[in-house]
């Protein structure tokens, strides 16, 4: 088993203790969160930080199928984007990585060999989370095997919401040891958490398991990432950070579509965590339809005329 | 007490994608009667506005080129009953924007009303005079089919700007277009106005967008976007529509240039026809070759 951080080996000695630190944390103030989310969503940004902006935000895209439907074909046109995302303009950056099921790891293993971008592999039973730790843990070791660089696990929401956190951390351990040096990110479902108390333990409870990454959502649910709730794991992520020394990324995921979403998002980023997390090895977006509105938008400032969706590629 | 009620202006609006939003820019400009009198403030539109607009047009152009003609002859028809029975609201607006007495004003009124009359019986004949089957050295069927252009801007006329409004834009959503119309700079109200009339005439939100301001400024923009297919330049003057049609060459859309036009003639059929496309299909009869194989 990896080591817990060993400021909080008290912390998971036991049921009572966990239990007594996550619902010791804070209480969140949700008009507060809200607001200082809503106004951190009104700056302004332009020309050269616009264009800072967009390319930063295109390298930290996690490109991602997730559907029933997904083929190799699929797959690879997906990965071909990744490494060149606009065929016209070679100075575009690479996104960060693909994100496919673990059936369809290898061929996206494949598709990018010699380039820089990974690929993550959502496991556990996703997006329910609903089935027993070694047929989740078998989910992850297959992933691991067909070369997955990355994994993006789901927490088991039900044993969360049932008050059983002990068992959300084991579960956690677990598949990080069974991911071995692969990054894991840990999705907490933010949208069927009901609280942002419950997102604020959740995150704690992820980083204490040993994350790598917080991940909002999997983009299967009504509600996803907002800049509310990754405002909130991005304050645990900093606060983690000062206690521990240790630096946890985030990932929100699932209905970011437009550039100017994902440019409040940076701002966030910015002004809540810092510096240090404006950089795809610790911040990313899950998304497929952003990056081309990026692209557009990328366009449109190289050229100064508007793009249109003719000028990318439908996937 | 005095004796009168306090009067209730109105806020004129853009009409962008079946909302009535104000300019993105926050920007307004007065409106005045050839007279130099104050008429009303109306947004003064950015090319960010303009930006949204097309992204609403082209949302809605799937669903209205979709439409079978006669759906879209039944809607245009309803635009002319809605128009009929606000006639009074757009005589007064005519007549403040252009000078008009109240009877010219009716009449240019009633015109503007028969127009999209006369656009609402030709949705379902264009593709017969315009398409057909072409006779062609070979065992297959040709066939032209009109199809529409796709986003269309509209630089609508600067002086009629009521009659002249509706003369260039029925023709262009007649065929199956959405358009995105750049009202006359001087006169918008009466184009202001019709966007309210459009909303409540079951014509789907964005097939019609509205926008007033500086015509320069609103229509570079529009021209050189990748993302509109057409650009009707009736309301350009000769440098601005120079001007505009050399952007417009970038991605090819095609292009209307300005020309003389009586709007209270017999409109004809130049105008629907100016943004439709032809596609012919070749489709084996039946019979091929040796083998006597068939479909």
């Amino acid at each position: 088993m990896p080591t817990t951080a060993p400021a909080f080996a008290d912390v998971t000695a036991s049921d009572s203790t966990l239990r007594r630190f996550l619902h010791g944390l804070p209480g969140v103030d949700a008009v507060g969160l809200e607001g200082r989310a809503a106004s951190l969503g009104t700056r302004s940004i332009k020309t050269t930080a616009k264009a800072y902006a967009i390319d930063l935000a295109i390298s930290m895209i996690d490109l991602t199928t997730l559907e029933g439907a997904d083929t190799p074909g699929k797959v690879r046109a997906l990965a071909a984007k990744a490494v060149n995302p606009d065929p016209t303009d070679r100075t575009t950056p690479t996104t960060a990585a693909v994100c496919v099921y673990p059936d369809m790891v290898a061929t996206a293993k494949e598709a990018l060999k010699g380039s820089e971008v990974k690929v993550a592999s959502v496991a556990t039973a996703f997006p329910a989370g609903r089935a027993a730790l070694p047929v989740k843990i078998a989910d992850v070791r297959d992933a691991i095997a067909a070369g997955a660089d990355e994994i993006d696990m789901v927490i088991d929401r039900g044993a969360f919401l049932a008050g059983d956190y002990m068992k959300v951390y084991e579960e956690i351990r677990a598949v990080k040891e069974a991911s071995g040096s692969a990054r894991l990110k840990v999705i907490f479902e933010t949208g069927e958490l009901s609280t942002y108390d419950n997102i604020r333990r959740a995150s704690w409870l992820g980083m204490i398991a040993g994350a790598d990454f917080i991940k909002t959502s999997t983009g299967k649910v009504a509600v996803n990432a907002t800049p509310a709730n990754t405002l909130l794991m991005l304050q645990a992520v900093r606060d983690f950070k000062e206690q521990t020394g240790v630096q946890v990324g985030v990932k929100p995921a699932g209905g970011i579509r437009t550039s100017k979403d994902a440019i409040k998002f940076l701002v966030l980023v910015n002004e809540t965590a810092g510096e240090d997390w404006l950089d795809s090895h610790w911040f990313r977006f899950g998304a497929s339809s952003l990056l081309n509105d990026l692209l557009m938008q990328r366009q449109k400032l190289a050229t100064g005329r508007y793009s249109g969706p003719d000028y990318v590629t439908v996937d | 007490m005095s004796d009168g009620r306090l009067s209730v202006f109105k806020t004129y609006k853009l009409y962008v994608g079946g909302k009535f939003p104000r300019s993105e820019s926050g920007r307004v400009y007065e409106v005045t009667d050839p007279k130099g009198k104050w008429l009303a403030n109306v947004p003064l539109s950015s090319r960010k506005d303009a930006r949204d607009a097309v992204v609403a047009a082209r949302k809605a152009f799937g669903g209205w080129s979709g439409a079978t003609a006669y759906n879209r002859g039944q809607i245009l028809y309803r635009i002319a009953e809605m128009l009929e029975g606000r006639k009074d609201q757009f005589v007064r607006e005519v007549a403040q924007s252009e000078g008009l007495s109240k009877s010219k004003a009716a009449d240019v009124v009633d015109a503007a009303i028969d127009r999209w009359v006369w656009y609402a019986g030709w949705t379902d004949k264009i593709a017969q005079v315009v398409g057909g089957a072409n006779p062609v050295a070979g065992p297959f069927f040709n066939l032209s089919t009109p199809e529409p252009t796709g986003v269309v801007t509209v630089v609508a006329p600067q002086e009629s700007s009521f009659l002249g409004l509706v003369s260039v834009v029925a023709p262009v959503i007649a065929a199956g277009n959405t358009v995105v119309v750049v009202a006359s700079e001087r006169a918008p109200l009466p184009a202001l106005s019709l966007g309210e009339v459009l909303a409540t005439s079951d014509l789907p939100g964005g097939v019609v967008n509205v926008l007033s301001g500086r015509t320069g400024e609103i229509a570079a923009p529009l021209a050189a976007h990748q993302d509109v297919n057409g650009i009707d330049l009736t309301g350009a003057d000769e440098v601005l529509a120079k001007e505009l049609e050399v952007a417009a060459a970038d991605n090819l859309k095609r292009v209307f240039r300005p020309q003389a036009v009586d709007f209270s003639a017999d409109p004809g059929t130049h105008r629907l026809t100016a943004f439709l496309e032809t596609k012919t299909v070749w489709h084996p009869t039946g019979s091929l070759g040796a083998s006597g194989s068939a479909y």
